[in-house]
């Protein structure tokens, strides 16, 4: 990315620029999330301003915008995985077919939304158990060893795998561990599934893969997407979301967004002017 | 400029050879203490070593079959006290405390750490060998068991703060509680570490003496179940060194080397299953 150059308009007036298009769009679509009012602080300090978006079932949503933007921290907060972290509080309401999730147990919760991180994070022990952890903590009764053959295919990832289940996890390359980090978080059959930056630790051959990957899981889940990635964001995603400095600037079908932007701080930014 | 170079490389190749003398020397201390023990400890063991019970004062011969399994039973007993309060005091340390908390526990565990084993032996003293009326092996075990706590604990707690957040949060977004997380995630990944912590805290009081004293209290004969004194030997070393006999001091020596054995048994079996199962590789 190019050296950081502050936009020259202030953001700290909000105009949400958005798109009645999105709006649109978005009333035709069912939604699997909705977003609304969503103010989040670290402390005193806060890091996401009124954020207001819907998360269509069963597409690629990715949010985008310069590091700092607090596109992580809302991918976060979806799964709720913010309350690890001491001093963090979020003000609003996020729904998961039509429920508050803030109100619902949050280990259920985050059986239902999944998540992939940025560095892939095997557990130190073999594929076939990494795969299996999620189904054994929830007690599943399915058959564990097809589950793991189901989520492994799904990811991609069973043809190179399936001679070596119990070997250790950290004997794939990077983007095969990522790969079975997808594979794990698929395994409990989640309804949506967050990827931070999936790709920021992969190679291109990898991220192509795991691109072409996340085209197809939308037969299964409604995903999320953070990245950094411009190309990636169009390449993948139908709906896009920019962030500016905690602000939802733009959130439209993704060929408008990076075609004919609605606000000239997206075009800004998708032009490469700064970020 | 030359003589400067030349100051400079002379300073370099000093110290180097200085580190290195150092490296050597604390090396060779070791191999001498083990090198001076095989010899005079192999030379006075024998079977009967293992099998016998003290002779009398005055006769020559018999083993310290007694302290072996007094020993056994202490470090049991120890074991039994000392894992489980500082394991699961590293956990509460590691996963669940405050700052400030955590602060305090640790520090009062490193005092803990350096109040001298005598201190621990008078203190378990008054508290079971007293109200008891009675030395035992169950005090004898306390007392180390003591000892084991702050050792197990602050290097546990140090283990299961290396385990990478990561693997926290792969655990907790796959619907995992935090007792799931810790019992299935994070202990398994730390398990070598907090399993060589144990391992060091056991053969560090497996060679007490001074906390037995007051406790265990030694005996020559065979301890009956364990609430009467025993026989253990390190403390058997320390009445046999201090002797004037010739054949008790070979019998110390023997003992010696019997402890050493039996530490570096239990070691190396807790490595071969420690090298099993899968690390996390260091980033």
């Amino acid at each position: 990315m190019h050296a950081s150059v502050r936009p020259a308009v202030s953001v700290n007036i909000p105009p949400i620029a958005t798109s009645a298009t999105a709006k649109e769009t978005s009333a035709a679509l069912a939604m699997r999330m909705s977003i609304s009012k969503v103010n989040f602080y670290y402390g005193v300090k806060q890091v996401l301003f009124d954020i207001g978006m819907g998360i269509a079932t069963n597409k690629v949503t990715s949010l985008i915008g310069p590091s700092g933007c607090g596109k992580s921290t809302l991918l976060r907060t979806l799964n709720r995985m913010h309350e690890t972290v001491r001093g963090a509080r979020l003000e609003g309401e996020i729904l998961l077919d039509g429920q508050d999730i803030l109100r619902q147990d949050v280990t259920a919760h985050r059986r239902r939304v999944g998540m992939v991180f940025q560095r892939p994070n095997p557990f130190p022990k073999s594929i076939f158990d990494n795969v299996a952890y999620g189904l054994r903590i929830n007690g599943s009764k399915l058959p564990i060893s097809e589950a793991v053959e189901k989520s492994l295919r799904h990811a991609a990832l069973w043809d190179e795998v399936k001679d070596h289940l119990h070997k250790s996890a950290y004997e794939l390359s990077g983007g095969q561990q990522q790969r079975l980090c997808i594979a794990r978080a698929l395994a409990v059959e989640p309804e949506v599934l967050l990827l931070d930056e999936p790709c920021s630790a992969l190679d291109p051959i990898s991220t192509a893969k795991i691109e072409e990957l996340l085209v197809q899981l939308t037969d299964l889940c409604t995903i999320v997407i953070v990245t950094h990635n411009m190309q990636q964001a169009a390449r993948v995603s139908d709906f896009t979301a920019f962030l500016l400095i905690g602000q939802l600037i733009e959130f439209s079908p993704t060929p408008q967004l990076f075609t004919t932007p609605g606000d000239p701080r997206t075009e800004a930014y998708i032009t490469g002017r700064f970020g | 400029m030359n003589a400067r170079l030349r100051w400079r490389k002379f300073v370099s190749g000093f110290m180097l050879a200085m580190t290195g003398v150092c490296a050597l020397v604390s090396v060779s201390v070791l191999f001498l203490i083990l090198g001076y023990l095989v010899f005079h400890g192999g030379t006075s063991i024998s079977w009967n070593f293992f099998t016998k019970l003290p002779a009398p004062v005055g006769e020559t011969g018999g083993g310290m079959a007694n302290a072996i399994v007094g020993s056994g039973k202490l470090l049991l007993i120890a074991t039994l006290i000392g894992v489980p309060i500082g394991f699961f005091g590293a956990i509460y340390l590691a996963e669940f405390s405050g700052s400030t908390t955590a602060f305090i526990v640790r520090y009062a565990a490193d005092l803990l750490n350096g109040v001298p084993s005598i201190v621990i032996g008078i203190f378990a003293y008054s508290l079971v060998v007293l109200p008891f009326k009675q030395f035992s092996t169950l005090s004898g075990g306390f007392a180390l068991g003591l000892m084991m706590i702050p050792i197990t604990l602050r290097s546990t707690e140090e283990f299961l703060r290396a385990v990478p957040n990561a693997l926290r949060e792969a655990a907790m977004a796959l619907g995992a509680s935090k007792s799931k997380t810790i019992a299935t995630v994070i202990v398994p990944a730390a398990y070598r570490g907090i399993l060589t912590a144990i391992l060091l805290a056991f053969a560090r009081v497996a060679g007490e003496t001074a906390p037995l004293l007051f406790t265990a209290f030694g005996n020559r004969f065979w301890s009956q179940g364990w609430t009467q004194p025993t026989a253990a030997l390190p403390e058997m070393i320390y009445r046999y060194a201090i002797s004037p006999y010739d054949d008790w001091h070979r019998q110390a020596w023997a003992a010696g080397l019997v402890l050493l054995g039996l530490i570096l048994v239990i070691n190396i079996v807790a490595r071969a299953i420690l090298s099993r199962g899968i690390a996390v590789p260091r980033t």
